[in-house]
């Protein structure tokens, strides 16, 4: 056992020295993990666009089904109703939350960053949204927003249907997904600004520049990761609401979303797979976008 | 105020500016906005429907917990809090398990696929996971299971599903995450160890899953606040209200709570104490998982 270990230990002689138990550890160490995500993850991906160029009842073999080519793309932009409206309320919900909430849990970030002490309190009960779910914002704000019991109208002396009127419900969610996004904002912009070297801050401020001057053109730049992290972030996001809408009313009636849209396809009371399968590739397609951004930035160090 | 160390932390007084009233007037109105909603969901859950009815929401009077008690009993909280308890614990359990596994290949050998891997891993958790509902919807329709291993007959409609699904979206975040900070480990831990003859499991449970758990411990706070949170899954892929997860129950129960506001919101209370209490008592642990996964770079 001594004369086997004398040998120096060097990186490159460590996969040769492996034994055969070794290598079947490592194997299934890797092979169990991948499986599980290739099956619940990148399988499903797949088969998403797949099934989107074929016409499948969803009972009988794939193999059976009909290619159709785009056809469930064209019917989608078309014939099916709900698909402008969601594009649009998709849109609008990541405007809302880039040009609005971001910013505003930026300015919160950076007034934090800036006082530095007392903040503790502020901090907490800005970053307490993050920890709920969704479909629970949905409820906290239907107190504020019901019609008949709610705050809002209680106060205004109002009858205004926040969450049942279609020509503004879609705001009102976005009230509630912005009180979550600027916790979420100001939370990874905190961590930023602490990263950001104070000499820089220092430099800016000798050669004469204003704070607001110093924050444009020396701390926002740097923080170049973090800001691609939070676009990134807010993009997929937005992408993905469903939660909020569908405890609201399923995501009907001005609250249609690109989400929503495809589960109603499966789950509601017709199966359209072909149709749901192609929002589901759009959805895909836009999200790979962000995804490829996401990783080209976290993932630098190990290129 | 004269050994060194106080000195070298004594923050210089700052005068009270204009700046930073201001700036402490505007952090004030905001987190007063921010926390309004919540504050008024406890206020509500207190108090009386009938009083409420009669003089509005604007009155003070008529507290009472009797909210509670029939939200508790009306939606079934203790089987739905039991269920939530169901899919969390192993899918929390299992995420880990897995992720520390990869993650620990990934950063002790250097492999050409390593990027890829990781990659291919990361990204999963980003993709909407509603692109991914019809297929998986229909995998786990096809797949049948033994009726003593399901009550359903198939995936759908099953907590093992629900598990798989949840470990499988959650997994590569905690992958990226667990990689980066085992890489950052020193090599000279492996060396000693292969000297004293430990084989690769025995690296990766007693020598590395150790060293990791400042990490290990914020990925799971913030995994149970997440599958605790999940509601879309859960939604779609458990069609029996029973089966539900207390987060999602209350969709169900809205039907219920239709004109009793303040029945929602004593619910509402109840489903996001858990949550809070986790943030509160473990908030340094959760900000720096959030922070570990998303600021690297």
């Amino acid at each position: 056992m001594t004369t086997a270990t004398k040998a120096p230990v060097t990186g490159r002689h460590r996969k040769a020295r492996m034994s055969t138990r070794d290598r079947v550890t490592v194997a299934l160490m890797v092979l169990i993990p991948t499986a599980v995500v290739a099956t619940l993850v990148w399988f499903p991906a797949i088969a998403s666009v797949v099934m989107s160029f074929f016409d499948w009842d969803g009972f009988g073999p794939f193999s059976e089904a009909k290619f159709v080519g785009t056809r469930w793309y064209t019917e989608a932009a078309t014939i099916y109703p709900a698909f402008w409206p969601a594009i649009q309320h998709n849109v609008i919900w990541l405007l809302v939350l880039f040009f609005i909430a971001t910013p505003i849990g930026l300015l919160i970030a950076v007034l934090l960053d800036r006082e530095a002490s007392h903040t503790k309190f502020y901090q907490t009960s800005l970053y307490l949204p993050v920890v709920l779910s969704m479909a629970l914002i949905g409820f906290i704000w239907q107190l504020m927003f019901s019609r008949d019991q709610g705050l809002f109208n209680a106060i205004l002396g109002t009858t205004i249907d926040w969450y049942g009127d279609p020509k503004i419900n879609l705001w009102s969610a976005l009230i509630a997904t912005s009180w979550r996004h600027v916790g979420y904002v100001m939370l990874l912009y905190l961590a930023g600004l602490k990263g950001v070297d104070l000499a820089l801050k220092e430099a800016a401020r000798i050669d004469g520049a204003s704070e607001v001057q110093t924050f444009f053109h020396v701390v926002f730049p740097v923080m170049f990761p973090i800001n691609v992290v939070v676009l990134v972030i807010t993009f997929i996001d937005s992408l993905r609401a469903f939660d909020l809408v569908w405890v609201i009313n399923r995501g009907r009636n001005g609250l249609e979303l690109l989400a929503t849209e495809v589960t109603r396809n499966i789950v509601g009371e017709a199966q359209r797979i072909g149709l749901g399968s192609a929002l589901a590739t759009i959805m895909l397609v836009i999200s790979t976008v962000f995804i490829i951004i996401y990783l080209r930035i976290v993932m630098k160090e190990d290129r | 105020m004269t050994t060194p160390s106080a000195t070298a932390l004594a923050v210089p007084r700052r005068p009270w500016t204009k700046g930073r009233i201001a700036t402490h007037a505007f952090l004030a109105v905001m987190t007063t906005i921010w926390l309004v909603p919540l504050l008024y969901a406890v206020l509500a859950s207190l108090r009386d429907y009938q009083y409420t009815a009669r003089f509005g929401y604007l009155s003070l009077g008529g507290f009472t917990f009797d909210n509670y008690v029939t939200a508790w009993q009306v939606g079934e909280f203790a089987q739905k809090f039991l269920n939530s308890a169901i899919i969390t614990i192993p899918a929390v359990a299992l995420t880990l398990f897995l992720a520390s596994m990869v993650a620990f290949v990934l950063a002790r050998f250097t492999w050409k696929f390593n990027i890829v891997m990781l990659g291919a891993f990361t990204a999963g958790n980003l993709l909407p996971p509603q692109a991914l509902l019809i297929p998986v919807f229909k995998m786990f329709q096809s797949v049948e299971v033994p009726f003593w291993f399901s009550e359903s007959g198939t995936l759908l409609n099953s907590y093992w599903g629900l598990i798989a699904v949840n470990t499988g979206f959650q997994v590569g975040f905690c992958t990226f995450v667990l990689s980066n900070y085992m890489k950052a480990l020193p090599k000279e831990i492996y060396e000693s160890a292969m000297v004293d003859g430990a084989s690769i499991w025995q690296q990766y449970w007693k020598l590395t899953l150790p060293l990791c758990r400042p990490s290990l411990a914020a990925l799971a706070t913030l995994e149970i606040t997440w599958i605790y949170n999940e509601f879309f899954w859960a939604t779609v892929l458990l069609q029996n209200g029973k089966m539900f997860p207390i987060t999602s129950s209350l969709t169900n129960l809205s039907g219920a709570f239709f004109t009793d506001n303040n029945l929602v919101a004593a619910g509402a209370v109840m489903i996001a104490l858990p949550t809070i209490i986790i943030y509160f008592a473990l908030q340094k642990h959760f900000v720096s998982g959030l922070t570990l996964g998303a600021t690297k770079g």
